[in-house]
C-alpha cells in the first residue's frame, strides 16, 4: 500500500519538523541563559516550563510513530503560546510593565536580543510555539481523518 | 535514509551548532573585553576607583562586588592571600555592583570610611557582620551601626559623609560600567581586562598566575 506509506511518512515528518523546532528553541533558549548569560525572567522560565518537555514528548511520539503525541503535547504547546503572547503584549508596551509580576530581580522588557528589530527573544518564542501548535492541529486533522 | 538517522543526525548536528557557537560567542567576546582594556580602560578603572596594591603591578585585579553579597564576603580573604602571595606584582581595584535592593546604603558607608582612612577595617566588619545584617538576601541598613564603631570610625562624620552626593554618582557610574562589561552576578573579576573562564576561586588564581607569567 504505498499510498497509506506515503501518508504516514509525511505525517511522521510533521512531527519530525515540531521536534526540531522545539530542540533549536530549547537549544537556543540555553545558549541565551548559559553561554551569553542573559537572566532569563519569570515569564521566560514560564515559556520554558512549556518548551522543554516537548522535546522530549514530540521524541517519544516519533519511536514508533505514535498518534497520543497529538493528544498529548498541544497542550503545552498552547500554554506556551498564551504565556508568549502575553510577554509580546508586555515586551512591546501594550500592556504597563508596572501591573505584571517581575518587576523586581530581572525584567521582562530588557532588549537583550533584537534582530532587524522584529526577531527579540518573545518573538521568536512565539514564533516557534505558533508553528509548533499550528503543525500539531494540521497533524490532528490528517490522523482523525 | 533510515528514521532514527535522520533524528540522531540533526540531534549531533545541533549539538555541534551550539558547541560552536558558545565556542566562538566566548573567544568573541574576550577579544572584545581585551580590546576595551586597551582602549577604554576607564571602564575597568575609574580615577575615583579604590585601590590597593603597588603602582607599579603589571597584573590589574578588577572586582566589582556588593557588600550584602555572601560570596563576596567568602572571596575577601581568598582574595587578600592572593594578593600576599604575590608581593608588588597585583593591584586590587574595588568597584562596586550593589544588586541587592539596599546594599547601596553599605556602599556609602564604605565610601565615608575611606574619607577617614579606615576603608579596609571598615569592609572586614562589615563583612564580619554580615550574616547578621544581611541575613536572607535582605540587607537592613540599621542593623550595621552597632558594629561599625569596632572599626575606629568618627560614627558622627560617617552619618555627614555618606550623603555626599558625589558617592552616589560614583555608584552610578560603577553600575552603568559594571552593565557595559556584562556584570549581572557579584564578585565578578577581571585580570587585565580578561574575565574568568568560569567562576570559582581555581579559575580566579590560575588566571592570576597565567597573567603573572606573562608579565613577568
Amino acid at each position: 500500500m504505498p499510498r497509506l506509506d506515503q501518508t504516514s511518512n509525511s505525517n511522521w515528518t510533521i512531527l519530525f519538523i515540531c521536534w526540531l523546532i522545539a530542540s533549536i528553541s530549547t537549544l537556543g533558549s540555553l545558549f541565551f541563559s548559559e553561554i551569553m548569560k542573559f537572566p532569563p525572567c519569570v515569564l521566560c522560565w514560564y515559556q520554558r516550563i512549556c518548551l522543554f518537555p516537548l522535546v522530549l514528548i514530540l521524541s517519544m511520539g516519533l519511536f514508533p510513530f505514535d498518534k497520543s503525541v497529538v493528544k498529548f503535547a498541544p497542550p503545552l504547546a498552547l500554554a506556551g503560546w498564551f504565556i508568549a503572547f502575553y510577554h509580546n503584549l508586555l515586551y512591546s508596551g501594550i500592556i504597563p510593565e508596572n501591573i505584571q509580576p517581575c518587576s523586581q530581580g530581572v525584567s521582562c522588557t530588557e532588549d537583550y536580543i533584537n534582530l532587524f528589530g522584529i526577531f527579540t527573544i518573545p518573538m521568536l518564542s512565539i514564533m516557534a510555539f505558533s508553528i509548533i501548535g499550528v503543525l500539531l492541529f494540521i497533524l490532528k486533522r490528517r490522523l482523525s481523518k | 535514509m533510515k528514521k532514527q538517522n535522520i533524528v540522531l543526525i540533526s540531534a549531533i548536528c545541533m549539538v555541534i551548532v551550539f558547541v560552536l557557537g558558545s565556542y566562538f560567542y566566548k573567544n568573541q567576546q574576550l577579544k572584545k573585553l581585551g580590546f576595551m582594556a586597551k582602549e577604554n580602560a576607564s571602564t575597568f578603572v575609574r580615577e575615583y576607583s579604590l585601590t590597593l596594591g603597588s603602582d607599579d603591578a603589571k597584573v590589574y585585579i578588577v572586582e566589582f562586588f556588593d557588600p550584602a553579597c555572601e560570596t563576596c564576603r567568602d572571596f575577601y580573604p581568598f582574595v587578600k592571600n592572593l594578593m600576599a602571595a604575590n608581593p608588588g606584582k597585583m593591584k586590587l581595584v574595588v568597584r562596586y555592583a550593589p544588586f541587592h535592593p539596599g546594599s547601596d546604603y553599605f556602599v556609602k558607608i564604605l565610601e565615608a570610611a575611606r574619607k577617614q582612612g579606615k576603608y579596609w577595617e571598615t569592609l572586614e566588619v562589615m563583612f564580619n557582620s554580615q550574616p547578621y545584617w544581611a541575613s536572607h538576601h535582605d540587607p537592613q541598613p540599621q542593623l550595621i551601626w552597632q558594629f561599625l564603631p569596632q572599626a575606629g570610625l568618627n560614627m558622627e562624620q560617617i552619618r555627614n559623609d555618606m550623603n555626599d552626593p558625589e558617592i552616589a554618582k560614583h555608584i552610578e557610574q560603577d553600575l552603568a560600567d559594571a552593565k557595559t562589561l556584562n556584570v549581572r552576578k557579584t564578585p565578578e573579576f577581571f585580570v587585565n581586562g580578561k574575565p574568568l573562564p568560569s567562576f570559582g576561586y581555581n579559575q580566579l588564581r590560575e588566571l592570576v598566575e597565567t597573567e603573572i607569567q606573562a608579565n613577568y
